[in-house]
């Protein structure tokens, strides 16, 4: 998957939840989203809908603020989890 | 023991002991108290060296709390409250001029800080504003329909939570903090309550102003979580295991004159007693260790992000709440209608009474509700000396 694909699908979780107040595609991939609204009770919808849209889990040690921080700071995670699947 | 924790039970035996009743039956601040936590310069005890304090770690604080729950459960509470707002001034306002002038003033003059975080129509979610900073220039306006400002009337600063400006949507909050002579209060209701009636937790519309400079520069979220819920849970924790240690001390002096009276035979409550002191015991464990691990995660900014980490400071709430009316509880069927009296040297009524509010004070199910949520993405086991 290219980033860019990335960035559009963790846009569209983003949307599908309601996770933030605002529309996902108006933000750049390294906005703040805390600054956008993301409230750490809709960081835990988040990740249900990433671990959902990419088949893949998110362990406690990912479970922390800067993961969720931007776009580009859960791209990152999410492309760290598919490539620990496919080494599996 | 530290000379702090002398110092403190100190203040508890001797000035909170003695007007823990009229505190209590007359709904008033514990004014003697304060005064006697002024003078032996506890109130200031979070506030680090380089500012004119002791750099009291939490266990400290906690221990404190302890300490005065043991004589007076509204003194110990409003300790505990008023160091939550320590806190969070002394953890994220090091960056900021303004607020190391606050913190020596807090060491120095020993000033008492409240804290204004619930509103009237946000239906007791203290994550989320109505009311707002409003910027002018370098100052700043703020008006906020507190329902609960704790012993509002008598201490000397108040932290606020209110959106961060004008336009910002109501979960993005920041938290300033307004001294005496910079805002105003008109009391909205009062506090005639069934326990904890010394805290005198009226609601106020709060009218403030002051320099932007004020407002605490790390987002109130990261605040919250990071310092204002694992300081509350934990000393508000070490309040209600004070309160209870005391209920289970009246409970062992009962048996003991028993024992005396009738040398030979085990009082019929001594079985009952063992159980409420394994039952302390275990209450005791939790807040230990919670404050150990708040301890060693503060080393590490990013474990204080962790989910797993609020549902551990989470549930020190929650198990220490239950508990401690559990505990009180056993304690008044272990001395019996000694204990359910309101007089008398093994009166546990009062322990009762303030022990009640642990449930409702952020109320338990809403809490549980938020460990539900965390527990939906949270999956492994840690280990157990981790």
């Amino acid at each position: 998957m290219t980033t860019s694909e990335l960035g559009h699908q963790i846009r569209l979780v983003l949307n599908e939840g309601g996770t933030l107040p605002v529309d996902a595609t108006t933000l750049k991939d390294g906005d703040d989203l805390y600054a956008a609204g993301l409230t750490s009770h809709a960081t835990v919808n988040l990740m249900l809908g990433l671990e959902e849209r990419f088949d893949v889990e998110f362990p406690d040690r990912l479970l922390r603020r800067r993961t969720f921080e931007s776009i580009d700071a859960i791209s990152a995670a999410v492309t760290e989890l598919l490539a620990s699947k496919k080494a599996a | 023991m530290t000379l702090l924790l002398a110092r403190a039970r100190q203040v508890g035996s001797e000035v909170a002991a003695r007007h823990a009743e009229s505190v209590d039956r007359d709904a008033r601040f514990p004014r003697e108290a304060f005064d006697a936590l002024k003078q032996a310069k506890l109130l200031g005890i979070a506030v680090p060296r380089a500012q004119g304090g002791d750099g009291a770690p939490i266990s400290d604080i906690v221990a404190v709390c302890h300490a005065l729950g043991q004589h007076c459960g509204s003194t110990a509470m409003i300790f505990a409250m008023h160091q939550i707002q320590v806190a969070c001034v002394v953890r994220h306002g090091q960056d900021s001029a303004w607020h190391r002038k606050l913190m020596e003033r807090l060491a120095g003059e020993q000033l008492l800080l409240a804290s204004a975080t619930t509103e009237a129509g946000v239906g007791g979610d203290v994550r989320s504003s109505v009311c707002a900073v409003e910027r002018k220039g370098k100052r700043f306006t703020l008006q906020k329909n507190a329902s609960v400002i704790s012993y509002g009337a008598d201490a000397d600063g108040i932290l606020v939570t209110a959106r961060r400006a004008a336009d910002a949507p109501a979960s993005d909050q920041s938290i300033v903090p307004v001294l005496k002579g910079e805002y105003t209060l008109e009391r909205t209701s009062g506090w005639d309550t069934l326990g904890m009636r010394g805290t005198c937790s009226d609601g106020f519309v709060l009218r403030a102003s002051g320099d932007i400079a004020q407002v605490l520069p790390t987002p109130y979220a990261e605040i919250s979580a990071q310092t204002m819920l694992p300081t509350t849970h934990l000393t508000w924790a070490g309040v209600w295991l004070g309160i209870a240690s005391d209920a289970v001390s009246r409970a062992r002096a009962f048996i003991r004159a028993e024992a005396r009276r009738k040398p030979g035979t085990t009082p019929s409550g001594a079985v009952r007693l063992a159980e409420t002191v394994n039952l302390l015991q275990f209450m005791r464990a939790n807040v230990v260790a919670a404050t150990r691990d708040y301890q060693r995660a503060m080393e590490q900014a990013e474990a204080l992000t962790a989910l797993s980490f609020a549902v551990e400071m989470n549930n020190v709430k929650t198990g220490s709440a239950q508990m401690a009316t559990q505990v009180i509880n056993h304690a008044l069927l272990v001395c019996g209608l000694a204990g359910y009296r309101n007089d008398g040297p093994y009166t546990v009524t009062r322990h009762l009474r303030d022990a009640h509010s642990a449930a409702v004070m952020i109320n338990n199910d809403r809490i549980l509700a938020n460990s539900a949520g965390l527990l939906l993405a949270l999956k492994d086991e840690p280990e157990l000396f981790a």
